[in-house]
């Protein structure tokens, strides 16, 4: 990254115009640049052409009532080649609006409309400015200070099948003569909540859309209601199939932002932790992709093998899917004795397995033909969409957070990045394949090297005593009460964090105002800019592919509608 | 009609298949007054010639148990019978939307396998099935759907509401989570749990076995149908 100085020196000399409205300044070791909302689409354009930041990650509101301008649309950006991040933000007066980034990023797309669904900001030049992720009927716009979090609407009518919204394809006057195809919300290859809206000739699909936010349980909204420390089980349910992942993630940022280390000890926890989820996640996606495309017996191998990593987890804390593991400072708890040796032989069963699968699959002409070339994107493409994790290598971007940004002393251990040639589904199931076997690797030498030590930091300030000095004196039960009853306050500023989670970037921007509940807490679900692509991948495409596309994407509803 | 108190009395083995197959008829009818589709009269009739095949295969099985002597009696109550086999081929509906659905997962999968409760016999068209498992948060936007869902199930059917979340709305006492799926469908049996341990659902099916077993009245799904004609 250039110095703050030199980013200054160059955007004033390219917008003179601008140059007393733009801003630089960093918050937490983040670079922040503030600008007038005229200027955001040239802004970015420049960041953008110049191949700095190619990947944009994130969009989402801030709501401030007491300002004039009273909301705020950040853009965090990414640069796939050197790892640096920038935030953009511009204030926007109520009932205004910005103009629209579709133009330079397709996948600006949905987290435009996320932000007018939950906000009311208006983008000008948007496709398909419509809510998103509540139902159609609702009224008011949910993230707004002034919305009761737990105000519910009941709407009752389901909505039609359409595809006036981002569907892609040729929109034509044969369109009479198509078969229209509703695919979900209930169906068995959508698994309970996603939606897909397809015409069809023949068996090709001509045209298709999708639509999400049937599992839109207000995880940002809740966020903000409750204290930093009861966020911790809602993180878990977002994706629910590698619940620890999340909690390291958010545990992670707000540490940051308090500024603190975690031990050693709890570092090598964590890493055990997200690369069991790792995999656990990725025997889900594996098996249930098999399974929607008619190989059952994989699925039940594969959830033979999960069993196992519940036990692991089941000992460790007592839960098996939300365990709710990590705390701000470190972990909730040492493991117990013996465990350590049962994870041992937990891997050596995963391993046998993994090539069990493997032989089911990798070489199964079935398999083969249901899968290769199906949903085959290019590298540029699956940037445009902002892609991350296995889907993106599995398209040609050598890109993993544990290798370019390592964090927890993935810097220190040896494993590979797989990463694919075309971008199909067969890549990304080797791809993940693959990522299974160096996790496993992974856990194996951090194992060898486990540092002793304590599990939490003994910071008063944030971390809970120990129950022994709850009961057993007055400094402990009055450190223990007023953490609980006021909580955690970290200082006031805003914060982006991101971990490589099982599916991607998960990244977490908090805006912190000092007080004992996040002001604002946006989610960046990995899933959420590979799924907007679907319309894309599918049309043209036959109708059996979709499903082998979606499945290959490895969409959670919890965290791609929050 | 009533068949409460009509009992069958079945005597050597040869005569206890026949009259099983009776008691199929017999149960055809019954559900003639029950059911309206002319659809699922088609799948039942079906249904008869399959048992009828299973009896007759059955009888060439090789035998492990020493053939009932001739002066054994075995007597049931027609409604007890059909109760019987409704419990024990539950067909469930898996609605899963969240994490309860990979919990059931679990509980279909190869560890606690639901498959001995008879229950494996997964469907995902309403038509086909008759338990109805809402396994994760129902949203304000899936409540429609979940009771259009509802409504196309044949009678008789079950519902199991399988969490927190879809019991109460759980933790999300929230803006776009639909505070219990109650409010739109009758539930027979809550699991709580976030999400419930797998031995716990395994607990409310057989909970709801019994209550099929018992013919327990359901005071909620007439209350249910009396509001949703």
């Amino acid at each position: 990254m250039k110095t703050m100085e030199v980013l200054k020196e160059e955007l004033y000399s390219r917008f003179p115009e601008f140059a007393s409205s733009i801003q630089i300044f960093s918050n937490f070791g983040d670079v922040t640049l503030t600008c007038p909302k005229e200027l955001i689409l040239p802004l970015l354009g420049h960041f953008k052409n110049r191949g700095r930041f190619d990947l944009l990650m994130d969009i989402c509101g801030v709501d401030y009532p007491e300002r004039a301008q009273r909301f705020e649309v950040v853009y965090h950006l990414f640069s796939s080649k050197s790892g640096d991040r920038i935030r953009v933000k511009c204030g926007v007066e109520e009932g205004k609006s910005i103009k629209s980034v579709t133009p330079l990023w397709k996948g600006a797309n949905w987290f435009e409309r996320e932000a007018y669904d939950l906000y009311g900001i208006q983008f000008e030049g948007h496709p398909n400015l419509t809510r998103i992720l509540c139902h159609h009927q609702f009224v008011g716009h949910a993230l707004r200070k002034d919305y009761p979090a737990d105000k519910v609407q009941l709407c009752t009518s389901p909505l039609p099948f359409h595809l006036n919204g981002n569907g892609s394809g040729e929109s034509g006057e044969d369109e009479e003569s198509l078969v229209p195809l509703n695919i979900g919300p209930s169906h068995p290859a959508t698994h309970g909540t996603l939606r897909i809206l397809t015409l069809l000739d023949g068996e090709r699909v001509k045209k298709a859309d999708v639509e999400i936010g049937y599992l839109h349980r207000c995880f940002e909204k809740m966020a903000e209601v409750h204290s930093y420390t009861q966020v911790i089980p809602f993180t878990d349910r977002l994706n629910y199939c590698s619940a620890p992942m999340n909690n390291i993630g958010y545990c992670r940022t707000i540490e940051r932002m308090l500024g603190v280390e975690i031990p050693s000890r709890a570092q090598a926890m964590r890493v055990i932790l997200a690369e069991l989820s790792r995999i656990i996640d990725h025997f889900v996606c594996i098996g249930a992709n098999a399974v929607d495309i008619g190989a059952l017996t994989g699925f039940f191998y594969l959830f033979e093998l999960r069993e196992r990593v519940y036990n692991l987890f089941e000992k460790l804390c007592g839960a098996r899917l939300t365990v709710s593991l990590t705390r701000i400072g470190g972990m909730a708890a040492d493991a117990p004795e013996g465990w350590f040796d049962d994870l041992t032989q937990t891997l050596k069963h995963l391993r046998k397995g993994i090539d069990e699968v493997d032989r089911l699959l990798t070489k199964n002409k079935i398999w083969m033909e249901r899968t290769q070339i199906a949903g085959a994107i290019s590298a540029e493409q699956a940037i445009q969409w902002g892609y991350t994790g296995p889907c993106l290598r599995a398209a040609g971007v050598n890109l993993d957070l544990r290798r370019l940004k390592p964090y927890y002393g993935y810097e220190t251990l040896d494993f590979e990045v797989p990463v694919g040639t075309t971008g199909d589904v067969y890549d990304r199931y080797l791809v993940r394949m693959e990522e299974m076997r160096q996790s496993i690797r992974i856990i194996e030498q951090v194992i060898k090297q486990m540092p002793g030590g304590d599990y939490i930091l003994r910071d008063k300030s944030f971390v809970l005593p120990e129950k022994k000095d709850v009961y057993g004196n007055i400094e402990g039960l009055m450190n223990h009460f007023m953490l609980v009853v006021k909580g955690i306050h970290p200082p006031v500023g805003e914060i982006y964090d991101a971990t490589e989670a099982a599916n991607g970037e998960l990244g977490f921007y908090l805006v912190s105002d000092g007080s004992g509940c996040p002001y604002r807490l946006k989610v960046r679900p990995p899933c959420f800019p590979i799924f907007q692509s679907l319309p894309e991948c599918i049309t043209g495409g036959l109708v059996a592919d979709v499903i082998a596309i979606l499945g290959s994407m490895n969409v959670i509803a919890g965290e791609l509608d929050r | 009609m009533h068949f409460e108190n009509k009992k069958l009395s079945l005597y050597t083995r040869k005569e206890f298949s026949d009259k099983l197959f009776k008691v199929g008829i017999v149960e055809v009818s019954l559900r003639e007054a029950e059911r309206t589709t002319a659809h699922h009269l088609r799948k039942r009739n079906t249904g008869m010639s399959e048992m009828q095949e299973d009896l007759k295969r059955s009888e060439r099985m090789p035998k492990f148990q020493p053939p009932l002597p001739e002066n054994v009696g075995l007597t049931t109550k027609l409604d007890s019978i059909v109760a019987w086999g409704r419990k024990n081929s539950l067909w469930p509906l898996p609605f899963g939307t969240a994490c309860c659905g990979i919990e059931m997962m679990s509980v279909m999968g190869p560890k606690y396998d639901l498959a001995r409760y008879g229950a494996e016999v997964v469907r995902f068209s309403p038509r086909q099935s008759d338990l109805l498992l809402i396994a994760g948060t129902i949203t304000t936007k899936m409540a429609p759907i979940v009771k259009t869902i509802y409504a196309q199930m044949l009678e008789p059917k079950y519902v199991i509401s399988m969490g927190v979340c879809a019991c109460s709305g759980g933790f999300y006492r929230a803006y776009h989570v639909l505070q219990g799926v109650d409010q739109v469908v009758p539930v027979d049996v809550y699991i709580p749990g976030c999400p419930p341990a797998p031995e716990a659902v395994l607990d409310g099916i057989m909970l709801l076995q019994r209550m099929i077993a018992t013919g327990q009245p359901r005071p909620w799904k007439t209350a249910w149908e009396e509001a949703n004609p």
